[in-house]
């Protein structure tokens, strides 16, 4: 039967499996192939992630709104990291640098890519599992050792690397300037393992979508998630090798001797920086066009209307997925690049706006009138819109650029990137985990905690990052230690303060959801199976699905936002009710 | 597996049964070749660097034949291009139900991958041996990366081409199911296909 690529045992009759679920316990939950409970897995492993990349932004935010103070619980780190509390300029270096690699690599992208691209696709498509679910579950079990080896940095002598998350070189490949040589080797080792853990999860989502989608399941019935994860995991299939490769020559150069990066005997600091960004800005698509798929769903959902313009949401996710790759440039405007060549950059970065514009006016165009439920999920979704446009717009600012030049590395980048990296991807995960946490855990979440996390959140999310516009403007340089050693900063020093308190407060605030995830999944009231009233296939099915997901395969009649259609007396159909002989499968407006 | 029972009467070579038209492929074909263009970007981001460090500083590079021993390296190109027939004619075996002749050409193909690498084991100790190490300059670092990974790749092919030869002694093939034949076949001809292209740029150019 099984080959050495993958096994159909699991995959084409899972249905069979419904009813004799005689697996161990280590095989259903630990070393399990249910694509339901590896995502489990990485939501769980993501969000410790997600906590510890938010440690390390308190521990920043302490420093730079009281430098040199003593932390409280500081007392706790290490002399080389903290002595006394006060953080150490050569620690503050590591923390920039793995906050942004946790939040980036092993909590933004596999909360969105790892959780939901596994939990999701077979649902949503109609089938009982991934195409290869042996592989599915070593993709897991790869990204784990990759986050226990960049853990380990910080315990290593010279503590973990300290060049940035984009690690730039040379400072990241010679220890002699950075002063740290086993933190960046762990880091380099690190991504490189998770690279191979995204590849295999990318090319199993690729084939689950193209080969195992239920009859009736055209391409133009898929869910806006699913279209998203699709696009995505071609973008993650291609993007990610290109990092490996590039990492992996920074690690010879770091251990072996080699010189690709190196100036002194004819390698190219700029060549890593081209190699980085050829990866990293379809990455950024890659952080934020699942984020937007499911927020297409929920919005939908919300407004009880269908998504406004299917089709130019389908073609504007193919279109970022294209036009992605041809971006990397506005990056580097300031590493020294040909003004021409820098010309043709900002055109195709303002050409990218157009079809995330094109899904913020769907978006709106999807509530306009609609009779909208503000549901926890639903809350979240139009924050993940408004602050995600907010983003949008200041990233037009430097993508010109004269403006860019003012603005290069200051604190305005960081406000635009935790826009549409908090504002935009974070909000939508948190859309995304209340709107399915019923169906992955059989249990609804507290709405009322749910609505108190949601508004503070969006309260002190704001306090935090809107001011770094201003203080960008002010000429705050991105990565500086100390903002109190120069003249020109110190006016603006108490917005450095009200960031860091308002900072504090939204991790608190975090902690409200971490509470309620938990407490919810012991205790919470039993979920039926369509709490929201949603069209998708994985709401026709109980909560939790069964292993092997669907009795029998569903048949699909219809496009997935047929909402308040005037065919049905509720004001929702899922895709799989077959409608009496002479009713339109479908209202005309789609 | 006992639940798969009905599967025996499906075709296992063809799409998954019951579902909307997709590639047209069985998953496991599909899937080594959407793999195989993660591959591609691989390469491409390794001998990309080696054109743009090379364009940058052609002085770095010796004159072909100088240090690189090009007579040696193209017999063992000629070795695994025979390694990509004897794949084909272990595919054609299966296909036609011939399983004496899948098993031969099998262990020909395990073979001569392996005397492959082991070729380049021997170039690489003969050269660093000589002083050309990876530190040596631009030319020493690309030369190793890339014929390095790609003898990475080369090797993982065997492993798993042995494996598959283990499988066909076992019996598990048939001209109703030979998928891990066909899959590793794809991912040993791209394999063949890549050294093609870096024997051209390093060690002729």
């Amino acid at each position: 039967m099984a080959t050495t690529i993958g096994h159909v045992d699991e995959v084409t009759l899972g249905g069979a499996e419904v009813h004799a679920d005689t697996r161990s316990f280590v095989r259903k939950y630990v070393f399990s192939t249910d694509h339901k409970i590896i995502g489990i897995q990485f939501l769980i492993m993501s969000l410790i992630f997600l906590l510890l990349g938010g440690v390390l932004a308190m521990v920043i935010r302490w420093q730079l709104g009281f430098p040199k103070q003593p932390m409280p619980l500081g007392g706790v780190l290490p002399e080389t990291m903290a002595p006394g509390g006060v953080v150490l300029p050569e620690f503050y270096n590591s923390l920039v640098t793995m906050h942004g690699t946790f939040m980036v690599f092993f909590a933004i992208m596999p909360l969105l890519v790892g959780v939901f691209g596994n939990y999701l696709i077979p649902l949503k498509i109609g089938a009982p599992d991934m195409a290869f679910p042996r592989i599915n579950m070593a993709s897991f079990w790869i990204a784990v050792p990759a986050g226990f080896l960049m853990l380990a940095g910080f315990f290593v002598e010279g503590g973990h690397a300290a060049a940035g998350w984009t690690s730039y070189a040379p400072l990241s490949e010679r220890s002699d300037l950075s002063g740290v040589s086993m933190g960046q080797i762990l880091w380099c080792i690190s991504l490189i393992v998770l690279g191979l853990s995204s590849i295999l999860g990318s090319f199993n989502y690729i084939t689950t979508i193209i080969n195992m989608r239920a009859p009736g399941m055209w391409w133009f019935r898929l869910p806006l998630s699913i279209w998203s994860l699709f696009v995505t995991a071609i973008l993650v299939l291609l993007a990610m090798p290109i990092l490996s490769g590039a990492i992996i020559m920074l690690l010879f150069d770091q251990t072996i001797g080699t010189h690709f990066f190196g100036p002194a005997q004819g390698g190219q600091p700029l060549l890593w920086q081209h190699l980085f960004w050829f990866f990293g800005h379809p990455e950024v698509y890659i952080l934020i066009l699942p984020a937007m798929g499911m927020a297409s769903d929920i919005i939908a959902n919300g407004a009880r209307k269908p998504v406004f313009g299917y089709t130019s949401m389908v073609l504007a996710i193919l279109g970022i997925g294209v036009l992605g790759w041809g971006v990397w440039g506005h990056h580097m405007f300031m590493s020294g690049m040909n003004p021409t060549l820098g010309t043709s950059f900002m055109i195709s970065t303002m050409l990218i706006a157009v079809p995330s514009a094109i899904k913020v006016f769907n978006w709106l165009g999807t509530m306009w009138m609609g009779n909208i439920r503000f549901h926890v999920p639903m809350l979240h979704a139009i924050a993940f819109v408004s602050m995600f446009t907010i983003g949008g717009l200041s990233g037009i600012f430097m993508a010109a650029t004269p403006v860019d030049i003012y603005i290069h590395d200051t604190y305005f980048i960081v406000a635009h990137l935790h826009y549409v990296l908090f504002g935009g991807s974070l909000f939508a995960i948190f859309a995304a985990v209340t709107f399915w946490y019923p169906k992955m855990f059989g249990r609804m979440m507290s709405p009322f905690w749910g609505r108190v996390h949601f508004f503070l959140t969006f309260i002190f999310y704001n306090l935090v990052f809107f001011p770094m516009h201003n203080l960008g403007l002010h000429g705050h340089m991105r990565r500086i230690y100390d903002p109190t050693q120069y003249d020109f900063l110190k006016p603006v020093q108490p917005i450095n303060e009200l960031i860091s308190i308002s900072a504090f407060l939204l991790f608190a605030t975090q902690l409200i959801f971490a509470t309620n995830f938990i407490v919810s999944w012991f205790k919470g009231a039993k979920a039926p199976e369509n709490p929201w009233e949603d069209n998708g296939l994985e709401w026709t099915v109980p909560s939790p699905p069964p292993h092997g997901n669907f009795v029998s395969v569903p048949h699909v009649y219809r496009a997935p936002y047929e909402y308040s259609s005037p065919f049905v007396t509720e004001d929702f159909l899922p895709q799989n009710r077959e409608l009496p002989e002479g009713v339109p499968s479908a209202a005309p407006h789609s | 597996m006992a639940h798969a029972g009905a599967l025996h009467d499906e075709d296992v070579m063809l799409p998954p049964p019951g579902r909307e038209p997709g590639a047209g492929v069985y998953n496991e074909k599909l899937g080594m070749w959407v793999f195989l263009g993660s591959e591609v970007m691989f390469f491409t981001a390794l001998i990309g660097t080696y054109i743009i460090l090379r364009v940058a500083h052609p002085t770095a590079w010796k004159a072909p034949g100088v240090v690189l021993a090009v007579p040696i390296t193209a017999i063992n190109t000629f070795l695994l291009i025979c390694s990509s027939v004897t794949m084909v004619k272990a595919f054609a075996s299966v296909q036609d139900g011939n399983l004496s002749g899948l098993r031969k050409w099998l262990i020909a193909t395990v073979l001569i991958g392996s005397t492959f690498v082991g070729v380049q084991v021997y170039e690489y100790r003969h050269l660093i041996e000589k002083g050309f190490v990876p530190s040596e300059g631009l030319y020493g670092s690309t030369f190793y990366t890339m014929t390095g990974f790609h003898g990475f790749h080369v090797t993982i092919g065997v492993i798993c081409l042995i494996f598959v030869t283990w499988r066909a002694f076992q019996g598990r093939y048939s001209a109703k199911d030979y998928r891990g034949v066909e899959v590793i076949g794809l991912y040993w001809h791209f394999v063949d296909l890549v050294w093609i292209i870096l024997f051209t740029i390093v060690y002729l150019i």
